[in-house]
C-alpha cells in the first residue's frame, strides 16, 4: 500500500465521518436514547475503518459499513453490561437489524429528532449548542471548550451530564407536535446561531466574541433546512448567516486592523453569498410568517443593498428593528436599534433609546458601551465619550477591536 | 468566590514595559481596570517588576542558597495578578479573555483557597 492511497483512504474516512457522523449517531441512539454509547460505538467503527480500509480498500457503501461495525460494537457493549439501562427489547432490535445480510443503503435519517433532543427545554440552554456540535458533527469536547471559553475537562463533564440526562430523563426522541413546534424549533435555531457567533456588525466597535465555529454552524443550518425545507425561520437563519459570511473577509484590512461595516468596501463583499442569502430570504418571506431570524436577515439584506445602491437605507433598518423588538427585546437588539436610530434620526435620538436600557443589565455588555461612546463622541460630549470608550475597551476580548476603540477614543 | 488572574508576560512584553510603556498599551490596561471596578468584581491587583529584578532564596541543609532572577526558568514570567469576586469559574474565564495580558502572554485563572484555610494562615 503506497502513501498516496493511504492518504486517499484517510480522506475517505474523514469525509464519510463528517457527512455521516450525525446520521449514524442519530440512528444508533434513537431507540436507546444513549448518545454516549452510540458515539463510542461509532468511534470504534471509525478506528476499525482506519485499520481495514487501507488494506481492503474503501467499501462501496462506507456509511453502511460504518453502521454495521458500530452496531456490532454497540451490541458488544450492551452484552458486557457497559450499558446498563438499555433493555432487552433494544438489544433484540439491534440484533435483528444487524443480522440482515444486506444492509439497506438508505436507513432513516433521524438527525432532526436528534437536533430537537439536543435543544430540549429540559437540557440546560448553555449546553444546547455544545451537544449539537458533538452529537451531530462529531466535534470533540476540547474543540468545543475552546469556542465556549470553558476548561476542556469541565466541558467534557457537562456534556457527559447532559447525555446522562437525555438517557435517563425520559427526553423523547421525536419531532415536536405542531402546537409546540415553533418554540422548540426556535431553541434549535438559537443553538445553531450561538455556534455561528456573529451578531451585530452594524454597530461600530462591537466585540463579536466569535465562537470560531461559523463553518460548522452553516453546515448545521443546511442540514436542518434539508430536513425541514418548508420552514421560514430556518430559511431566515441561513440567509442571515450567509449575509454575515459574505462580509467576513472585509472585517479586517490588509494589516489585520478592524474595519467597521460603514467603512467596508461593498464591492469586496462576496456577491454569490449575498445572492444565495437573498434567495433564501425571498423564499422565507413567501410563507408570510415573519420571525426573528427573517427580520435579522432583512436588516443584513438592507446593508447588503449598499453594494448596489451605494447608500444605506437606515429608515428601513429602523423599521425592521422595531418589528424585531416586538418579538425579541434582547440587549443586542436594543443596542442595534439605538445605533440604527442614531443613523436615521441623529445621535441624540439614538442616545435616548440607549439610555432607556436598564444600566444594571449592561455593566458587562460591550456593544452597549461601544455604541454609547460612538454617539457621545458624535455629540461632542468628549469626557463622557472617553469614559464610555474605556468601558468598551475594557470589556472587549478581541485585541483588534480593542485597538480600533483605543484609536477612536484618541 | 474569589479568583486570582495571574498574568504571564513574554520577554518582549517586559521589554516594552521597560522602554516604551505608553499608550495604547497602558490605555488598554487602564480601560480593563475601569471595567472591572464598574462591574463590581474587583477585589485587588498589583503588577510586579521585571523578572531580572527578582532574587530567589532557598535554605538547604542549613545553608542559604541565593540566586539571581526568578524561581521558574520559563519563557513567560509572572508579571502581576488580579483578585476578582465572581460567581463562577465561567465568569472568571470571561474576564481573563478580556484581559489585555491574554492576547500576548497568558492569563492563568485559579480559585483562591477556601476561606477557612486562608483564615488558618492569618489567625
Amino acid at each position: 500500500m503506497n502513501g498516496i492511497n493511504q492518504e486517499d483512504t484517510q480522506r475517505a474516512i474523514e469525509r464519510v465521518a463528517r457527512e455521516s457522523y450525525g446520521r449514524l449517531v442519530a440512528y444508533l441512539s434513537v431507540h436507546t436514547h444513549d448518545l454516549a454509547s452510540a458515539e463510542d460505538a461509532l468511534s470504534n467503527a471509525l478506528v476499525s475503518a482506519l485499520n481495514h480500509w487501507p488494506k481492503d480498500g474503501v467499501p462501496q457503501n462506507p456509511e453502511a459499513w460504518l453502521l454495521t461495525a458500530a452496531r456490532h460494537s454497540l451490541i458488544d457493549a450492551i452484552r458486557h453490561q457497559q450499558v446498563v439501562t438499555a433493555g432487552e427489547p433494544t438489544l433484540q432490535l439491534l440484533k435483528e437489524s444487524s443480522t440482515e445480510t444486506t444492509l439497506s443503503t438508505h436507513f432513516p435519517d433521524e438527525r432532526l429528532k436528534l437536533l430537537f433532543v439536543c435543544a430540549h427545554p429540559a437540557i440546560d440552554p448553555e449546553m444546547h449548542t455544545p451537544l449539537m456540535l458533538q452529537t451531530v458533527l462529531g466535534l470533540d469536547a476540547a474543540r468545543i471548550a475552546q469556542a465556549f471559553l470553558i476548561a476542556p475537562k469541565t466541558m467534557g463533564q457537562r456534556l457527559f451530564r447532559a447525555k446522562t440526562k437525555i438517557r435517563s430523563g425520559g427526553i423523547p426522541f421525536e419531532i415536536p407536535q405542531e402546537r409546540d413546534l415553533p418554540e422548540r424549533l426556535d431553541a434549535v435555531l438559537e443553538a445553531i446561531y450561538a455556534a455561528f457567533g456573529i451578531g451585530w456588525d452594524d454597530m461600530a466597535g462591537a466585540d463579536q466574541r466569535g465562537r470560531d465555529l461559523a463553518e460548522e454552524a452553516l453546515w448545521l443550518v443546511r442540514v436542518l433546512l434539508q430536513l425541514m425545507p418548508g420552514e421560514a425561520e430556518v430559511q431566515g437563519l441561513l440567509a442571515l448567516m450567509l449575509h454575515c459570511e459574505a462580509r467576513r473577509g472585509e472585517r479586517r484590512d490588509a494589516k489585520g486592523r478592524y474595519v467597521p461595516l460603514s467603512e467596508q468596501d461593498p464591492k469586496q463583499w462576496s456577491l454569490p453569498l449575498i445572492e444565495e442569502a437573498e434567495h433564501y430570504l425571498a423564499e422565507a418571506f413567501k410563507h408570510a410568517r415573519v420571525g426573528r431570524f427573517q427580520l435579522e436577515a432583512a436588516i443584513q439584506s438592507v446593508h447588503a443593498e449598499r453594494a448596489r445602491t451605494g447608500r444605506t437605507d437606515w429608515a428601513a433598518i429602523v423599521l425592521f428593528y422595531e418589528q424585531l423588538l416586538r418579538i425579541s427585546p434582547a440587549l443586542g437588539t436594543r443596542a442595534g436599534y439605538a445605533a440604527a436610530v442614531a443613523e436615521a434620526n441623529g445621535p441624540e435620538v439614538g442616545l435616548a433609546v440607549l439610555e432607556s436600557i436598564d444600566p444594571e443589565a449592561v455593566s458587562h455588555y460591550q456593544p452597549y458601551w461601544a455604541v454609547r461612546a460612538h454617539l457621545l463622541q458624535k455629540l461632542g460630549r468628549t469626557a463622557e465619550a472617553s469614559d464610555a470608550y474605556d468601558r468598551a475597551i475594557g470589556l472587549a476580548e478581541d485585541p483588534v477591536v480593542r485597538e480600533f476603540l483605543l484609536q477612536k477614543r484618541g | 468566590m474569589q479568583f486570582a488572574l495571574m498574568i504571564y508576560h513574554t520577554p518582549e512584553e517586559f521589554d516594552m514595559r521597560k522602554n516604551d510603556y505608553s499608550d495604547p498599551h497602558l490605555g488598554a490596561w487602564r480601560a480593563y481596570y475601569k471595567a472591572l471596578v464598574e462591574a463590581g468584581v474587583y477585589v485587588g491587583a498589583n503588577a510586579l517588576e521585571v523578572p531580572e529584578t527578582g532574587t530567589t532564596v532557598r535554605l538547604r541543609e542549613g545553608k542559604r542558597r541565593v540566586q539571581d532572577g526568578p524561581y521558574a526558568d520559563t519563557k513567560e514570567q509572572l508579571a502581576g495578578f488580579i483578585i476578582l469576586e465572581l460567581p463562577s469559574v465561567d465568569a472568571a474565564l470571561e474576564w481573563a479573555a478580556r484581559c489585555p495580558g491574554a492576547s500576548r502572554g497568558a492569563v492563568e485563572v485559579r480559585p483562591l483557597a477556601p476561606e477557612a484555610m486562608r483564615r488558618g494562615f492569618t489567625g
